[in-house]
């Protein structure tokens, strides 16, 4: 009878102590078998969102090369009135900005909350001159009557056209990629004040690492666009 | 979990790889090298996208599965690429009206 009892009562705290391995925690949900996994899972994830977007800007360069192809004389001069100077400085920014997200990454894997709380703020600042230089790019145009449309005039092109051509995609991807900037930047401030908060450990850190893949994809698509639109023939005489 | 977290040194060596390439592709584009510009100026910017992808995106401490992916999502790209290209490079070589 006691030996009954005694096995009863061993095989209950057993039950008990498996019921407790699987405890639900924000770093371990119900759904997966460890936390890795669920890592992995979520890497994945990100992974073919940011794919869906390369078929996005995909298509953006597409077009870019095509016409770019069929009027490339127009559009040497027009990139060619681009600033070198302003857009090969905002490329070093971003790409400080990348180095400033990946620490902050860093910090997170270490558990170390003032320091990722330091290198989101610098990210977001970075990030923030990015999109003020930008801006006053954007302005220039303006200025100059670089914006397709009725107003639209450049100098040493015969085909007013073709330069329209080159300023629609110039807005349309230096826009489609500012607007997400501004998505990151968002991003960036939510991460700021969760990390300010505490809910960020050495065992989870999911969303800071997932938001710099995020981050770190708007880097790589300026990486291309810096040289396809700044670059072009830069060596032709004006 | 078995992350792998990288050294500082290694990620400021990364950057100042990135920033050297930046200056060397500006710099380059005031060379005249015909139609070898555009080819030098991909060939710098995919080195720099590899730079960022498998150093500040980890790829290269990612499972296959992810690998796969990445590799899976440039392979359409370059399908995109490729299939309207050989449209639009191959038109003026028969002389089909409305090209």
């Amino acid at each position: 009878m006691l030996t009954t009892t005694a096995r009863w009562s061993g095989r209950r705290s057993k039950l008990a102590s498996e019921a407790q391995t699987h405890v639900e925690t924000i770093a371990l949900r119900e759904q997966f078998d460890t936390e890795a996994q669920q890592k992995d899972a979520s890497t994945l994830g990100m992974w073919i969102f940011l794919i869906t977007e390369v078929m996005f800007f995909g298509g953006m360069f597409t077009a870019y090369t095509v016409y770019r192809r069929a009027y490339s004389d127009a559009f040497a001069v027009a990139s060619s009135s681009l600033n070198v100077t302003i857009g090969a400085i905002n490329t070093a920014v971003l790409l400080v900005s990348s180095f400033t997200m990946v620490m902050a990454v860093r910090a997170a894997q270490l558990g170390q909350r003032r320091t990722l709380i330091l290198f989101l703020v610098l990210t977001l600042i970075f990030g923030g001159m990015f999109l003020g230089v930008k801006a006053y790019e954007w302005n220039e145009k303006f200025e100059q009557h670089h914006v397709p449309g009725p107003s639209f005039h450049m100098d040493g092109v015969p085909q007013q056209g073709h330069a329209q051509l080159f300023f629609s995609l110039y807005f349309a991807m230096t826009g489609l990629h500012a607007a997400h900037m501004v998505i990151g930047v968002g991003l960036l401030s939510w991460l700021i004040w969760m990390a300010h908060k505490g809910r960020f450990t050495a065992e989870y850190n999911t969303p800071v690492d997932i938001a710099g893949l995020y981050w770190h994809f708007v880097d790589i698509i300026w990486i291309f666009l810096f040289p396809l639109l700044y670059l072009i023939d830069r060596h032709l005489p004006k | 979990m078995t992350e792998h977290i990288d050294s500082i040194r290694t990620y400021v060596l990364v950057l100042l790889a990135l920033l050297v390439l930046t200056a060397v592709t500006t710099l380059v584009a005031f060379v005249d090298l015909g139609e070898f510009s555009v080819v030098v100026a991909l060939a710098i910017a995919v080195c720099k996208m590899l730079l960022v992808a498998l150093f500040f995106m980890h790829v290269r401490h990612s499972t296959k599965l992810t690998k796969l992916v990445v590799l899976g999502g440039l392979l359409w790209l370059i399908i995109l690429l490729m299939l309207t290209l050989s449209d639009f490079t191959t038109r003026g070589w028969i002389g089909v009206p409305g090209r």
